[in-house]
């Protein structure tokens, strides 16, 4: 880990303040993820801004009838939010697949958005990776590929993004609300949020660099039947195959997104409403494009069949 | 550098740290509480599991400078070996442990968790959201999952809880 | 003492400490956190540095320059150690590659320079900073591809390489039914929870070392052997091991590193290994193929069985045993075993949790479950029906020059070799009859409850009894304290509670009485831990021991020592009985012996026995399997503590479920490693993973093993169990899958159509 000076922010504008001025700054919120990068130098921050003060922690109601959530609300009382298990429960429920318990603890709802990808070429820097070395090449292609993504992904990178959260986010039609280091605020909506690599795997969000996650706000709640089915090869503590999210509302307006088959949730608009002809049928539309490594083939098929699944179990 | 006032098992600590010092780090390694292990130093494996003011977390993944002035609770806080906590007696009692690298953090995990069912914090297989959560088998190991036992005194483990479980609840 | 004839009645057999539950004695140390592993000795030397590894970023090749200017000058830094300044190292017997690498490299993440600084921060960083510039050079580390050119390694553990009894060949082309199947295991990793951590400091010309490890007597002399020091000059440390299933046999980098830089910065120096080195910096267990052929008359009894097994490792390396329990497990009158090793490049293959059986059973009791679903008899009967109680390739150590090697020879002592007790049919009547076994449907994919398909699978295990002389010494103090010193090495397996149990057993005092110390090399040389031999060899070395203690207690006490009784604190003889204590009135007394094994242990073929059962929920949708239950019938000899072994079998099981489901060390072709290299990326099991597990110890004592009547427990938990589960997807599937681990993707083809 390089050395880094480090101080703590007050207040969101101060913070974002704090990351502009000072070149190769970082926010560092629950650290989860940060921190066990610096440890492998894949993140080489010279300056932490400390933002856990910021009291952006609470869930709120928005006038039009939505909630907006502090991005500093942790994973584990974000699920556990009365109203999110009421009204949002796909989120809760794509919170509770993630991680563990610990790490629910400590992780925040904005830095769950800005989590990087877990594909091991990224991880091992002996190795070429475009995503943490631009220009290196990609290690994964043409090597070990089960976790990559299916679909979205380019000739310079093929990782996945790993959250559960975000892939219920897209679902839900989220808005990410920022601050910037010269005090303006601007609102994201969540399909927007998250790039596909193309030539530049590096850039993984529109985020500016001194930009700060200050909220989520999630519209009216939209009803329905709300599933999060995560497939992973152990039954815990681990990072999806694939999953499925989805809202299933008897008079259509149903939704569907996919998380582990992208370098972002994946989710196809016109998708949603073959969801009332089925696993297939929907799956042809949204993976149509998808074209698969020689070790994860199996994602598609799988997606299918995990989206079967949570239709089936919608329909009881 | 940087001096950091760690409030630990009630102690009140004073240190020179470097900004890169985990929390993990300053407990082993300046505070000389050895309790707290290191498995993997990366969130994977939930050896290093502490109670912050009341919650677990990894404490591998949390800088020392962030948890100033913040209540922290490590296995050598719970009990001695002359008084345990009752789920560290009944872990000894379910041998909930082989090599007993894991047991520290698998202990406060299991203290903290309990703590969380009782706050009503579902969990992945919690079937009914709106519900209170049961302390069923399966919901004891969803919730203990971050704590990895290689030796595998996993069923024995859930024994232990489910004791102290049924004690305290 | 000598164990070499069959044990008679003797103190152990009152069983009144022995043999019980008793909570394990350091539980409580555990439980709180004051139990010290290798890198937590904080207090034992002073000024401690820390040393952080830096390792090699290609699998082989050369190091053309390496320079540690920018390291050295980094804030903190005390040394930095690389092959060109760590003078002349020796290299162990018992490593393969070099621990130390550079100019050549042989393997991904080898150790190449240790940093040293006053921090553990500052040796990170300055760790970073070290310059190499490599040349690569192709490698092999494609199994597959290299099995053509796999060579006849001579010798497996256990024996020879290849084996027959008859005409394997002519057997099996005359079988009415046969079976030809080829299986695949992964590399896997033995990722214990405490990483390979020392402390090492130097006084003078004497070196100490606090470190993690199963074997203290190896350590010492590898240590010796590698720094040119004579052993007595070494003294290691290990009380306390955070689990090894093998890791922890032999000298790794953080010992290494640990002793290079306390001799470079001139203070003692701790290194832990970081977890995302701990697969390919050190051993795991190597990748099979495996070919299995069996032929059968139709009723079921087998006529020809033959195994061939390949697997690789690094020049001068190991082959994995996997054919070694098909010379022994079933009946059958033609046999063949081969075992053939390819050079890869790849880390160095060495031993985990049953090295040869645990692989070997993998692919031969899959095999058992598809030859009896041919022959339409039930798995657990078409076992039993070919059971045998001799040696099945028996004289099972012949000459290496005899091509005939394990057929019967005319005129040899016991043509007929026999087990010492073997009780599978047993295990596996008992365990069919508990898990209801008699609900399984035959047909594979019948069960089904909701989403769920359900399946029963089981298989039979064997695990080698492996017997090695074992010394103890014990002290009975003024207080009546009873104190046990050995370098037997307790890793999780309860070796300080079944000693103390053996003491106070021997000399007639209650458990806290006994105080047990352990794993330091200034103790008498235990069999230490590995192969499932620590607990039946320490044990016995410490009732010899104690029958020596027990004659000098006599012989002060003025009793005859041959017919005192050791009871309540008490020694009795001859109508007389005085406390113990009063033997060491005037002065401690201190005995000390080793138990040495032969003549009986080696006439009979020593092994233990089991039958794992278990039930699968396999998603009809996504193919995730779930394990609903299992259980473990186990013959072992008799149980010391059954608590402590129920414990070691369980953990057995669950890492046999993670053989069967998850664990795989994914091999890069190109770059040559483990990419998979740590917690995350490596999936063990977790605690969702694993339901609720029965274990049944049958509990005979054998008289054949030891004094103590006890065998091996450890490995035979996990023997048999993957199969069991692959068996039991079967059932619940109808897709056999013969290539481990059975992840869903191998399921999907395979399941149910989606409406």
């Amino acid at each position: 880990m390089k050395a880094f000076t480090y101080e703590r922010a007050s207040s969101p504008e101060q913070a974002a303040q704090m990351v502009a001025r000072t070149p190769n700054a970082k926010f560092i919120a629950g650290g989860t993820n940060l921190l066990d990068l610096m440890k492998l130098e894949i993140e080489t921050p010279t300056h932490l801004v400390d933002v856990n003060s910021l009291g952006l922690d609470r869930i709120e109601a928005t006038p039009d009838g939505g909630l907006r959530i502090g991005g500093l609300v942790r994973n584990t009382d974000l699920a556990a939010d009365l109203r999110i298990r009421r009204d949002y429960p796909v989120l809760s429920h794509a919170l509770l697949a993630g991680a563990s318990g610990q790490l629910r603890n400590a992780a925040t709802t904005g830095g769950n958005l800005l989590q990087r990808t877990r594909c091991p070429y990224f991880y091992d820097t002996n190795m070429p990776c475009n995503k943490r070395t631009p220009g290196s090449g990609c290690g994964a292609i043409g090597g070990v590929t089960r976790q990559h993504a299916v679909i979205g992904h380019s000739d310079a990178c093929i990782a996945t993004n790993p959250s559960d959260m975000a892939v219920a986010l897209r679902v839900l039609d989220a808005v990410v609300e920022t601050v910037q280091g010269d005090g303006k605020t601007r609102t994201i909506p969540i399909a927007e949020f998250h790039r596909l690599p193309g030539g530049t795997p590096n850039v993984e969000t529109v985020l500016a660099a001194s930009e700060m996650i200050t909220g989520v706000v999630l519209p009216k709640p939209l009803g329905g039947v709300q599933l999060y089915r995560k497939v992973r090869d152990r039954a815990s503590y681990a990072f999806a195959l694939v999953s499925v999210a989805a809202v299933i509302r008897k008079d259509g307006g149903s939704r569907v997104a996919l998380g582990g088959v992208a370098h972002r949730p994946w989710r196809v608009e016109a998708a949603d409403a073959r969801l009332a002809d089925g696993a297939r049928a929907t799956m042809a539309e949204l993976l149509a494009d998808a074209r698969p490594q020689p070790e994860n083939a199996f994602k598609v098929t799988l997606a299918e069949r995990t989206l079967a699944a949570v239709l089936a179990q919608a329909r009881i | 550098m940087a001096r950091v006032s760690l409030q630990v098992n009630g102690q009140a600590h004073s240190v020179d740290l470097d900004t890169r010092t985990t929390l993990l780090d300053a407990l082993r390694e300046y505070l000389k509480l050895t309790g707290t292990k290191k498995g993997c130093d990366h969130g994977q494996c939930g050896a290093c599991t502490v109670m912050i003011d009341g919650r677990r977390i990894n404490s591998c993944l949390t800088l020392a400078v962030m948890n100033e002035g913040r209540r922290i609770t490590t296995i050598e806080g719970l009990g001695t070996p002359e008084a345990m906590h009752p789920m560290q007696a009944a872990f000894v009692k379910h041998d909930g442990y082989q090599c007993g690298y894991c047991t520290p953090g698998q202990i406060c995990s299991a203290v903290a968790m309990l703590d969380e069912v009782k706050a009503g914090v579902p969990s992945h297989v919690t079937a009914d959201l709106l519900a209170a959560p049961d302390l069923t088998p399966a919901e004891l190991r969803e919730r203990m999952s971050g704590n990895i036992c290689r030796c595998a005194a996993y069923s024995n483990i859930v024994d232990a809880i489910t004791e102290v479980a049924g004690g305290t609840g | 003492m000598k164990f070499e004839t069959a044990a008679t009645v003797n103190p152990i057999d009152r069983m009144k400490v022995i043999g019980w539950p008793t909570e394990r004695i350091d539980g409580p140390f555990k439980a709180t956190g004051r139990a010290s592993y290798a890198y937590e000795w904080h207090d034992v030397v002073p000024n401690q540095a820390y040393g952080y590894i830096v390792a090699s970023a290609i699998a082989k090749g050369r190091i053309n320059r390496l320079d540690v200017s920018r390291a050295k000058q980094a804030p903190g830094v005390i040394a930095v150690v690389t092959a060109e300044n760590a003078g002349k190292l020796g290299k162990a017997q018992r490593n393969t590659a070099t621990v130390l690498g550079g100019p050549e490299i042989e393997h991904y993440h080898q150790l190449i320079a240790v940093v040293v600084a006053e921090t553990f921060e500052q040796a990170r960083a300055a760790a970073g900073l070290v310059e190499v510039d490599y040349t690569r050079e192709p490698g092999r580390f494609d199994l597959k591809a290299e099995c053509d050119s796999a060579t006849d390694p001579g010798k497996i553990t256990g024996g020879k390489s290849d084996t027959t009894v008859g005409d394997f060949d002519r057997a099996y082309a005359a079988a009415p039914v046969t079976l030809d199947a080829t299986y695949t295991t992964p590399d896997q990793s033995h990722m214990m929870m405490e990483p390979p951590s020392t402390i090492a400091a130097w006084d003078g010309g004497s070196l100490t070392v606090w470190t993690s490890h199963q074997m203290v007597d190896w350590a010492r002399s590898d240590l010796a052997t590698t720094f040119g020091m004579q052993k007595e000059k070494v003294r290691v440390v290990s009380p306390y091991v955070g689990g090894g299933f093998g890791a922890k046999l032999f000298l790794r980098a953080d010992a290494v590193a640990a002793v290079l830089g306390a001799r470079a910065a001139g203070r003692p120096v701790k290194v832990a290994l970081p977890r995302p080195l701990s697969v390919n910096n050190t051993v795991h267990r190597p990748a099979t193929i495996q070919r299995i052929r069996i032929g059968a008359e139709p009723g079921g009894k087998i006529t020809a069985i033959a195994h061939e097994s390949w697997s690789g490792d690094l020049p001068d390396g190991k082959a994995d045993g996997a054919v070694h329990q098909t010379r022994l497990l079933y009946a059958g009158a033609n046999r063949m075993t081969a075992t053939r090793l390819a050079t890869l490049n790849l880390p160095e293959g060495n031993a985990m949790r049953a090295p040869g059986e645990a692989t070997g059973l993998m692919a031969l009791e899959i095999a058992i479950d598809e030859m009896a679903e041919k022959l339409g008899l039930d798995p657990v009967e078409f076992r039993i029906l070919n059971d045998t109680q001799i040696v099945p390739d028996s004289p099972s150590e012949a000459s290496d020059d005899d091509p005939q090697a394990g057929a019967p020879t005319e005129g040899h002592e016991s043509p007929e070799r026999r087990f010492s007790q073997r009780h599978l049919v047993e295990c596996l009547r008992l365990g069919a009859e508990k898990f209801g076994w008699n609900r399984r449907n035959p047909r594979p994919g019948q069960s089904r409850e909701g989403d769920w398909l359900i399946g029963l699978g089981m298989a039979a295990a064997i695990r080698g009894n492996h017997m090695t002389k074992s010394a103890a010494r014990v002290r009975l103090d003024r207080r009546g304290i009873v104190t046990v010193e050995t370098d037997m090495t307790d890793i999780g397996t309860g070796s300080y509670t079944i000693i103390a149990q053996t003491a106070a057993e021997m000399m007639g005092v209650l458990l806290d009485k006994v105080v047990v110390r352990l794993g330091d090399s200034a103790f008498p040389v235990s069999a230490g831990s590995g192969g499932q031999w620590g607990a039946n060899c320490s044990t016995s070395g410490v009732y010899a021991a104690c029958v020596k203690l027990r004659e000098a207690v006599a012989q002060k006490l003025g009793f005859n020592a041959l017919d005192a009784v050791f009871e309540d604190g008490h020694v009795r003889s001859g109508g007389r009985s005085l406390p113990l204590v009063q033997a060491a009135g005037d002065g401690e007394i201190v005995a000390e012996d080793m138990v040495e094994f032969g003549g009986i242990t080696e006439q009979y073929e020593q092994a233990t026995f089991g039958a794992q059962f278990v039930e699968v929920a396999v998603d009809a949708y996504t193919g995730e399997t779930r394990i609903r239950r299992m259980l473990s019938v186990c013959d072992c000899g008799r149980i010391l503590n059954p608590t402590a072994a129920r414990s070691q079998v369980i953990g057995g099981m669950t890492m046999g479920v993670g053989a069967a489901l998850t664990e795989e060390l994914a091999v890069d072709k190109r770059f040559g490693f483990f990419v998979n290299h740590d917690l995350a990326g490596y999936e063990v099991p977790v605690h969702a993973d694993i339901p609720h597990q029965e274990v049944i110890f049958l509990g005979d004592g054998d008289p054949m093993s030891s004094p103590m009547k006890s065998k091996g427990v450890a490995e035979l938990g996990i023997c048999g169990v993957a199969a069991a589960v692959a068996n039991a997807i079967y059932n619940a599937t109808g897709v056999r899958v013969r290539d481990y681990p059975l992840t869903l993707d191998k399921l999907l083809p395979g399941l149910p159509a989606i409406s």
